[in-house]
C-alpha cells in the first residue's frame, strides 16, 4: 500500500524526469567543453597523421632516394614514383605522386622510409578546390615540407625512442 | 468501400534514423509491420577480395574501416588470426595494450550507440554527452596511434608503438582564460596512461548521468520496453552474439568462455538481461561500459608496474627499429623485405574470434603459404542480428522499428564489408 502511494506520487510528479531535467539544468550553467574552433585547435599528438610531405637534408639536398618502398607498401596504391640518374650519379625522383583522394593515411610510408623522407605531418586542414588539387605532385610536397620542416623534426624528434 | 490493402514503405537508405546505409522495405498495414526486408550491400567495398591483393600487413588499415565505430578491435581479430597462424604470441605488455585499447574501443563503440540509439528514440541530449566522452578516448586513440579513428596500430606480434609518457597540451589563447586552459591541460600533464587513469575515475559519473537521464525515464521506457523482444531460444538459433544475446539472458562472452590475450587474468562480470526487449538490452550494454572501465584500470595498473617491449624481436616479422635499421645492414635488409614482400604464411587455415563490442567478430584465414591471404572471410555480427530484423519488428510500430535499428547496433562497414 506505501509502496504503490510513493510509486503514484512519483509519477504524479515526474520525479525521474525532473532529475534528467537538473542534469540538463546544470550544464546550462557549467563551464563549456566545446572549443571556438578556427581560432582554437584541440592538441595533437606529434604521432599524427595528417598531410604528407616530401623533407630535405638540412643543406637543402632532397632525402628520397627512390627506393620505392613507400610505393610498394602503400596498401591504397595511392603513391606513383618515377627516377632517373642525375648528374652527379645519384638516383633521384623525377616524379612523386600521392594521390590524397585514394590515400587511407594509415602511415605506412613514412613507417617504410629508410630515409625519413616522406612524412604525415600533423596538417589537417587544406582542401582542393578543383579536380586534382589533392592530387600531390613533388613541388607541392617538397614545398609543404619547406614550410613546415620545424614542427615536423620536432614532432619527428619527440617520437623517435618509441620507434 | 474499397478494399484496404497493405502500404509498402522504403526506409532508407538516406534516412537518418537507418544508421548508415540501411534500405528497409516496409510492408505496413496501417502503421503496424507486415514484413520488414532489409537489403543491404550498399555500402559494400570488397575488403575481402580486397585483402586477397596484398601483404598481409598491408590489410590491417582496412580492417579499421570495417566496423567503423569500434576500430581497434576490428584489428585485433585479423592480427589474431595472422598469430594464430604463424604460431607467435605478442609480447605480454603488448597483450595488455591491446586488451587496454580493444575496451577503450568498447566505450566509443557503446557510447555512439547510446547517443545515436537515444536520438533516435528522441533523446536528444544523450548525443551530446556521449560525443563529449568520445572525444577524450579518441584523443587517447590519437596519442598512441597518430589517428582519431583508422588507427592501424595492431600488428602481428604486437603493437606498433609503445605508449607515449606525455600527451600534447591545449595552447592558450585569447579565447579562454589561462585558468581555463591549465585546467583542460591537468588531465594532460602526465603520460597517456595518467591520462586514461584520469579519465576512468570520471567515466563511471558520467555513466551515472546517462542513466539518470534515461534508466527510469518514462518516455525511454515506454520507447523500448517490450519492445523487439527475443526469446533465448530464438536468439541463438538467430546466431546472436554479444549484448544482443546477454540481452535475452544468455550468458555467452568470448573474452570468458574462451578468453584471449590477457582477459583470463582480468576481474570483470558479465551483464544479462532477462526479458530480451530493447530495454534489456539497453542496460546490459551500460552495465558493459561499467565493466570495461574497471578492465581498463586493471591494464593501466598492470601497464605502470610493467615496462617492456611491444613487439617481437624476430625480424623476419616485425621491422627492426628505425635507428638499427639506419646503422646495420642486415637490419636494412629486413626493413626493405618486410615493406616490400612481407612474410608468408605457412600453408593452412586459421579462425580467430574477438568479443567485439557488437558480438563475435571473427576472421577465416586460409593461406596457401603465400605472402597474401589465399581468401580471407570476415564474419560479422551485425549481419546476423540484422537478419533478424523481420522477426523482431513484426507487428510493431513504424516507429519502433527505428528503436530495434537502434538497438541492434548496425553499423554498415562491417554488414556490407
Amino acid at each position: 500500500m506505501m509502496q504503490g502511494l510513493k510509486q503514484f506520487f512519483k509519477s504524479l510528479f515526474m520525479l525521474e524526469l525532473m532529475k534528467g531535467l537538473s542534469i540538463t539544468g546544470k550544464h546550462l550553467f557549467a563551464r563549456k567543453f566545446t572549443l571556438y574552433y578556427p581560432e582554437e585547435k584541440a592538441p595533437i599528438s606529434p604521432r599524427f597523421r595528417g598531410l604528407h610531405a616530401l623533407r630535405r637534408y638540412p643543406n637543402g639536398e632532397e632525402r628520397c632516394i627512390a627506393c620505392k618502398l613507400c610505393e610498394a607498401v602503400c596498401p591504397a596504391l595511392a603513391i606513383t614514383i618515377e627516377s632517373e640518374q642525375r648528374d652527379d650519379g645519384t638516383r633521384r625522383t623525377t616524379r612523386y605522386d600521392i594521390d590524397l583522394t585514394k590515400c587511407i593515411f594509415c602511415g605506412f610510408c613514412e613507417e617504410s622510409c629508410p630515409v625519413d623522407s616522406i612524412v604525415e605531418t600533423g596538417i589537417y586542414e587544406y582542401h582542393g578546390e578543383e579536380h586534382g588539387d589533392l592530387y600531390m605532385t613533388k613541388e607541392k610536397l617538397l614545398e609543404i615540407g619547406d614550410k613546415y620542416e620545424k614542427d615536423i623534426a620536432a614532432a619527428r624528434a619527440a617520437d623517435a625512442s618509441y620507434r | 468501400m474499397p478494399e484496404i490493402k497493405n502500404y509498402t514503405l522504403n526506409f532508407g537508405p538516406q534516412h537518418p534514423a537507418a544508421h548508415g546505409v540501411l534500405r528497409l522495405v516496409l510492408e505496413m498495414d496501417g502503421e503496424v509491420i507486415e514484413r520488414a526486408d532489409p537489403h543491404v550491400g550498399l555500402l559494400h567495398r570488397g575488403t575481402e577480395k580486397l585483402a586477397e591483393s596484398k601483404p598481409y600487413n598491408q590489410s590491417i588499415g582496412y580492417m579499421d574501416r570495417l566496423d567503423y565505430v569500434s576500430m581497434m578491435c576490428n584489428e585485433h581479430a585479423y592480427v589474431m588470426a595472422l598469430e594464430k597462424m604463424l604460431g607467435i604470441e605478442a609480447p605480454v605488455r603488448a597483450q595488455y595494450i591491446r586488451v587496454m585499447f580493444d575496451e577503450i574501443t568498447r566505450l566509443l563503440n557503446h557510447l555512439m550507440w547510446l547517443g545515436t540509439h537515444a536520438l533516435d528514440v528522441g533523446a536528444m541530449t544523450m548525443f551530446l554527452y556521449c560525443f563529449r566522452e568520445r572525444e577524450d578516448l579518441m584523443d587517447m586513440y590519437e596519442a598512441v596511434s597518430g589517428a582519431r579513428m583508422h588507427a592501424t596500430y595492431y600488428r602481428p606480434g604486437g603493437v606498433y608503438r609503445d605508449l607515449p609518457d606525455a600527451m600534447s597540451q591545449h595552447k592558450y589563447s585569447k579565447y579562454k582564460s589561462k585558468k581555463e586552459i591549465d585546467k583542460l591541460n591537468a588531465a594532460r600533464s602526465g603520460s597517456l596512461l595518467d591520462y586514461i587513469e584520469d579519465f576512468t575515475s570520471r567515466f563511471p559519473g558520467y555513466v551515472d548521468d546517462y542513466e539518470t537521464l534515461l534508466t527510469d525515464n518514462r518516455i525511454w521506457k515506454q520507447r523500448t520496453v517490450g519492445i523487439g523482444v527475443v526469446s533465448p531460444e530464438r536468439a541463438q538459433q538467430l546466431g546472436f552474439t554479444g549484448p544482443m544475446l546477454r540481452g535475452s539472458g544468455i550468458e555467452w562472452d568470448l573474452r570468458k568462455k574462451q578468453p584471449y590475450e590477457v582477459y583470463d587474468k582480468m576481474d570483470f562480470d558479465i551483464p544479462v538481461g532477462v526479458e530480451g526487449d530493447c530495454y534489456d538490452r539497453y542496460l546490459v550494454r551500460i552495465e558493459e561500459m561499467r565493466q570495461s572501465n574497471r578492465i581498463i584500470k586493471q591494464c593501466i595498473e598492470w601497464l605502470r608496474a610493467n615496462p617492456g617491449p611491444v613487439m617481437l624481436e624476430d625480424h623476419k616479422l616485425a621491422p627492426p627499429k628505425r635507428e638499427e635499421m639506419k646503422g646495420d645492414m642486415e637490419s636494412l635488409i629486413h626493413h626493405f623485405k618486410l615493406f616490400t614482400e612481407g612474410y608468408h604464411l605457412p600453408a593452412g587455415e586459421a579462425y580467430s574470434a574477438i568479443e567485439h563490442p557488437k558480438g563475435e567478430f571473427g576472421i577465416y584465414l586460409v593461406s596457401d603459404g603465400a605472402n597474401k591471404p589465399y581468401r580471407l572471410k570476415i564474419r560479422a555480427p551485425g549481419y546476423a542480428h540484422l537478419a533478424a530484423m523481420h522477426e523482431m519488428s513484426e507487428g510493431h510500430m513504424l516507429a519502433d522499428v527505428v528503436a530495434i535499428i537502434g538497438t541492434m547496433d548496425v553499423v554498415f562497414g562491417e554488414i556490407d564489408r
